[in-house]
């Protein structure tokens, strides 16, 4: 890293191979999961005009959305709309936001979907690693830091990633949510996204530890619905998933439309 | 042959690395250390060479803990066995911090595995002269003993021992070893005494005893409680002797 010496900087501190986390022994580094970063001494301050909103070359992204997920006494409920935005334009009515790390690792998406979809495959490769490094699964926490770890080293250039890592490991169900402004919080419920607010007032309304399994997956559809009613950018469908012990599993993907007449037709 | 000894990253045309081979021999020379695995302890005995008349005793130690679960013992250079207890330390920590969890017994003897082995594949760098014995207990309870040697292979063990003399103490814990004496934490320590007495000379005064309980510290034992056990076992050895004798003189 001639440049760095010449800028004498401590750029090269934060990580050598840019974009994983610096613990070389834990996660091997490879190039191929990281972008370069400009070679600049403050490469944050230097991207920070792409962020900015009032610059001329700020990078508009694909925003708004409704993202929950829940822990209860069996396990994790995950539930999300499928609307993409661009400004006021409706990008995409059926765009996934729930990605299947592995058959027990679940991670949202909120924020930039190219983030999300990208760090989080990064994530699923960097967990078959460790597990056929150690020879078991790898833990929710584990894998909520390592996300986090990667993610900082880009804090301040323009990622926009607010995630929710849910899974079941051996000290029950997991949830934590990420975001690229290196926030790691663990917890038992969370809703990200521009609808969050109407979903945690339902969520909160009807949220019991111990739960049946039928309540819990209706409270999760029943709150992104809501979401979606009152917030202009969430809407599409509901993609709900139940992790299990076993692993996940995909409930359902149900028009948000067909929810609000059959929760019109409930009160009559 | 000496044509390939020079620069580590050359094979002999027999298949040898003679840095690696020659690492072996200065382990070899190392004073002895034992290490015992039971089910509900973990013993690590050493040899303790005989220190100067003027040198203070305690800065001499064999027996290092990584973290609080992971405890080695080690034969050879005692400079290289430093720069690795550290390198392992401070894996230990980072391990904690990433993964949110300690290190398994495996997962740091594979590291200081690793880290040998990449010392065997540089350019002008040399093997580390020590094998390690590591021994410690897991997060779910289980209770594990490693040795790693100069190559950067590592193996589990039952009961094992490195350094001067390994030969002879490998064989008396072969015989000696079994499942009855792993379930009782007092005859596991005993069995590693008697292991070390086998190559010690002159007795208790150069044996150092380190203990581990599951979920407990590591536990040095110094010269007078090892005396103790170390003179129960004499007893025992001379009641045995006696009863020979007896049989001899009643057969006759």
């Amino acid at each position: 890293m001639a440049l760095a010496a010449i800028c004498k900087s401590n750029f090269s501190s934060k990580s050598s191979l840019f974009g994983l986390p610096s613990n070389k022994e834990v996660f091997e580094q490879e190039s191929e999961d990281c972008f370069a970063i400009p070679t600049a001494p403050q490469a944050a301050a230097y991207l920070s005009h792409l962020n900015n909103p009032e610059s001329n070359v700020h990078i508009k992204f694909h925003h708004g959305t409704t993202t929950l997920a829940f822990k209860f006494n069996h396990g994790v409920v995950v539930a999300t709309d499928s609307r993409a935005t661009a400004g006021s334009y409706i990008a995409s009515q059926t765009v996934k936001k729930v990605i299947e790390i592995n058959p027990y690792l679940l991670g949202t998406m909120a924020g930039g979907a190219a983030d999300c979809s990208f760090w989080e495959r990064v994530l699923a490769k960097q967990c078959r690693v460790y597990e056929l490094r150690n020879k078991e699964r790898i833990s929710v926490a584990a894998a909520s830091k390592v996300l986090a770890n990667m993610v900082y080293n880009y804090k301040g250039m323009g990622l926009s990633m607010g995630t929710m890592i849910c899974g079941w490991d051996k000290r029950g169900p997991g949830l934590y949510y990420v975001d690229s402004d290196g926030q790691r919080l663990n917890g038992s419920m969370f809703a990200v996204g521009s609808g969050a607010t109407y979903a945690y007032g339902v969520m909160d309304a009807g949220y019991a530890e111990d739960m049946s399994v039928k309540d819990a997956l209706e409270l999760g559809k029943r709150a992104i619905y809501h979401a979606t009613h009152r917030d202009a950018y969430s809407g599409g469908y509901v993609n709900l998933y139940h992790m299990k012990e076993t692993g996940w599993e995909h409930i359902s993907w149900t028009d948000v439309k067909d929810l609000h007449y059959a929760y019109k037709n409930e009160k009559k | 042959m000496s044509r390939y000894d020079r620069a580590i990253t050359v094979f002999s045309p027999d298949g040898h690395l003679f840095q690696v081979e020659y690492a072996q021999e200065a382990v070899k020379k190392g004073s002895t250390a034992v290490g015992v695995r039971g089910k509900d302890i973990v013993v690590l005995g050493v040899e303790k060479k005989s220190v100067a008349q003027l040198q203070e005793e305690r800065t001499v130690r064999k027996i290092c803990t990584i973290d609080d679960h992971v405890c080695m013992a080690f034969a050879g250079l005692t400079a290289d066995a430093r720069v690795i207890v550290n390198k392992a330390r401070i894996e230990c920590q980072s391990h904690r911090l990433t993964v949110e969890d300690p290190v398994t017994v495996e997962y740091i003897t594979r590291y200081i595995a690793t880290v040998k082995q990449r010392y065997t594949q540089s350019n002008g760098r040399r093997p580390f002269g020590l094998s390690a014995l590591i021994v410690g207990f897991d997060d779910d309870g289980s209770p594990h003993l490693y040795q790693t040697d100069p190559s950067g292979t590592y193996h589990a063990w039952k009961a094992n021992a490195i350094g001067r003399s390994a030969k002879t103490v490998r064989e008396f814990l072969e015989e000696n070893y079994n499942a009855d004496i792993a379930t009782n934490d007092v005859e596991t320590v005993k069995l590693t005494i008697k292991a070390l007495l086998e190559v010690v000379q002159s007795g208790s005064k150069s044996m150092e005893i380190a203990v581990m309980r599951r979920n407990h510290p590591l536990q040095v034992n110094f010269s007078a409680e090892v005396e103790k056990v170390v003179a129960e076992i004499e007893k025992q050895k001379e009641e045995e002797a006696e009863k020979k004798q007896k049989k001899m003189k009643k057969s006759s």
